[in-house]
């Protein structure tokens, strides 16, 4: 295997006492989609801001196709796209593009083709303070594929955005990847980005708590499945006796089991079918994962 | 000028003349510089002075007020703003360097202001000159306060963005661009004033007074035109322009360096912006 494009390895960023970045490590190969998890304030936006070379890590070490951050070839490497930005409104959109190709060296002839990839050709020559927000976002995206970047990092780049906007997102995203292009993005939700990443990294109060795939994470998160009955009057004390597992109100039964054994409960259950009312399985979803990355921390004090 | 400055300036530049800050600014300029003309050419008649002249010595008593003012409202959001809308991240991310992004933000809007002042002066000058008749001393005293007033605007252009670098939030750049503008044109001539008043005749008077007129910006652009124009009334401090103790070339050296001064701190400044 190549080099990776961006290699991230155990950088720590602080503000006076605030660890924004607390020993940080990763990589993100060429095609690769990496998805970056976190709350507001975990250290996305610090993480992107180094990797740009706007701010220096005090330990740890980024580099991006082998060259610090902010030198030439890095910043020739990386392309961005920040989570607020709004062009000047009274320029269009073609001007704008114009505007970031000189200042990349990138011909000014691919701004045409550049907006048509988003859907803005119609909208070339309007003001950019006519466009909608996602239009304006779209904009955004454009700026950040001019001159076929290595890296693509783009911060929450779909935050505002409606579901049919942020599908035609993803796949502009899809496709530089194919490209060749590492991509870098972060999200509140690992729901969004199950599908449309390879992996995902999550942050939490500035450390790495999990990396790897949706399914790995799934795997090593092995949170229970909770089986939900519901039994005919008076018969949930039967229930409970047999099954334990918590009692929510006088008809009604929670069961926590994990994968491996949630068949046999459910046949076991089976036997008791006079008793049963309903019952509803509930497989741990992609935001118990998260959360339970996530908020490790606070899971152990409580423990 | 290499083609990443060009690209900041040509952006720079456009969006002045959208915004339509040379329009206003020329408009408001060509105004006062005509009614001052033409007042100047019903009193000058009386007078039997040269028309021209006169006007151009009234006129840069006023331009201390106007330019700077036109040049800080210009400029101290250039970077502030940018810094908050998240855009100055965007450009400092591509290879540009800060110092050009400083530079070519600076020659654009200097070139905005200086273009108002040009059109708006150039073309009352014509009409005050066409109406009442001049001379050559006249069309060199029109050209000279031109090309000052350009250097004037240019200078407090570049006392904007450094405000702008400095602060580095909209608000805060806003207050200081509108405390410097108090400081420099209306507070520093008034504290002079009462130095001179209590100090009197003395070492002060000769001396330091005059040193200290031509360290502020303002002040040198407006003595240096009065010290050039023999004819023009003058009062106040600038009674000072008929008592120079040195060349009133000092005076547009003084500005000269402000501009450099200021230019090298700007760009200083902008390599520590956080965006």
């Amino acid at each position: 295997m190549t080099s990776p494009i961006l290699d991230i390895s155990s950088v720590s960023l602080s503000f006076g006492r605030l660890k924004a970045l607390d020993g940080v490590s990763f990589a993100v190969s060429a095609g690769e989609r990496l998805a970056l998890l976190g709350h507001n304030g975990a250290g996305k936006s610090t993480l992107f801001k180094a990797i740009l070379g706007f701010l220096a890590p005090q330990a740890g070490h980024i580099s991006v196709t082998g060259h610090a951050p902010g030198t030439d070839p890095a910043r020739i490497a990386v392309n961005y796209l920040p989570e607020v930005v709004s062009f000047p409104r009274n320029l269009t959109g073609r001007e704008v593009l114009a505007y970031f190709s000189g200042l990349r060296g990138a011909p000014r002839r691919d701004v045409a083709d550049l907006l048509s990839r988003v859907g803005l050709a119609d909208a070339a020559d309007r003001a950019v303070g006519a466009y909608s927000k996602g239009m304006r976002q779209r904009l955004g995206l454009a700026q950040a594929l001019i001159g076929a970047p290595r890296l693509l990092l783009l911060d929450e780049p779909t935050s505002g955005l409606d579901p049919v906007s942020r599908e035609d997102f993803y796949e502009v995203i899809a496709e530089a990847a194919g490209r060749g292009s590492a991509v870098l993005l972060s999200s509140h939700s690992l729901e969004e980005v199950q599908n449309r990443t390879d992996r995902v990294a999550i942050l939490a109060q500035g450390r790495l708590c999990a990396e790897g795939t949706v399914a790995q994470l799934a795997a090593r998160a092995s949170l229970p499945t909770t089986i939900r009955i519901t039994a005919h009057a008076g018969a949930a004390d039967d229930l409970h006796a047999a099954f334990g597992g918590r009692r929510i109100n006088g008809c009604r039964l929670e069961i926590d089991c994990d994968a491996a054994t949630k068949l046999s409960v459910l046949a076991r259950l089976g036997q008791h079918r006079q008793a049963l009312s309903d019952i509803d399985v509930a497989a741990p979803g992609l935001n118990d994962i998260y959360r339970h990355f996530s908020g490790r921390d606070r899971a152990e004090d409580r423990t | 000028m290499n083609s990443r400055i060009a690209t900041v300036f040509a952006q720079e530049f456009r969006q002045a003349r959208r915004n339509l800050w040379v329009m206003l600014a020329t408009g408001a300029l060509g105004l006062f510089a005509l009614a001052l003309g033409l007042f100047g050419a019903w009193q000058g008649a009386a007078l039997k002075a040269d028309v021209l002249t006169l006007t151009a010595a009234s006129l840069a008593t006023l331009s201390v007020y106007l330019i700077p003012l036109i040049a800080l409202l210009m400029s101290y959001d250039s970077l502030a703003g940018e810094v908050e809308r998240g855009s100055l991240a965007l450009t400092l991310a591509t290879p540009v360097r800060r110092w050009e992004v400083f530079v070519g933000k600076f020659a654009a809007q200097a070139a905005a202001v200086g273009l108002a002042i040009v059109m708006a002066f150039g073309l009352a000058g014509l009409v005050v000159g066409l109406l009442a008749g001049t001379g050559i001393d006249g069309i060199v005293a029109w050209l000279r306060l031109i090309a000052t007033s350009v250097l004037l605007g240019a200078v407090f252009v570049g006392i904007g963005l450094l405000l702008s670098a400095l602060t580095g939030r909209t608000s805060r750049a806003a207050a200081a661009a509108v405390g410097t503008w108090l400081l420099l044109v209306v507070l520093y001539d008034l504290a002079l004033l009462g130095a001179i008043m209590t100090a009197g005749e003395g070492v002060f008077a000769g001396q330091v007074f005059p040193w200290l007129v031509v360290a502020n910006p303002a002040d040198a652009f407006r003595l240096y035109n009065l010290a050039m124009i023999d004819t023009a009334p003058v009062a106040g401090i600038d009674g000072l322009a008929r008592t120079l103790p040195f060349p009133p070339i000092a005076a547009l050296v003084a500005l000269w360096g402000w501009l450099a001064v200021v230019l090298a701190l700007g760009v200083q400044r902008t390599k520590r912006i956080i965006p």
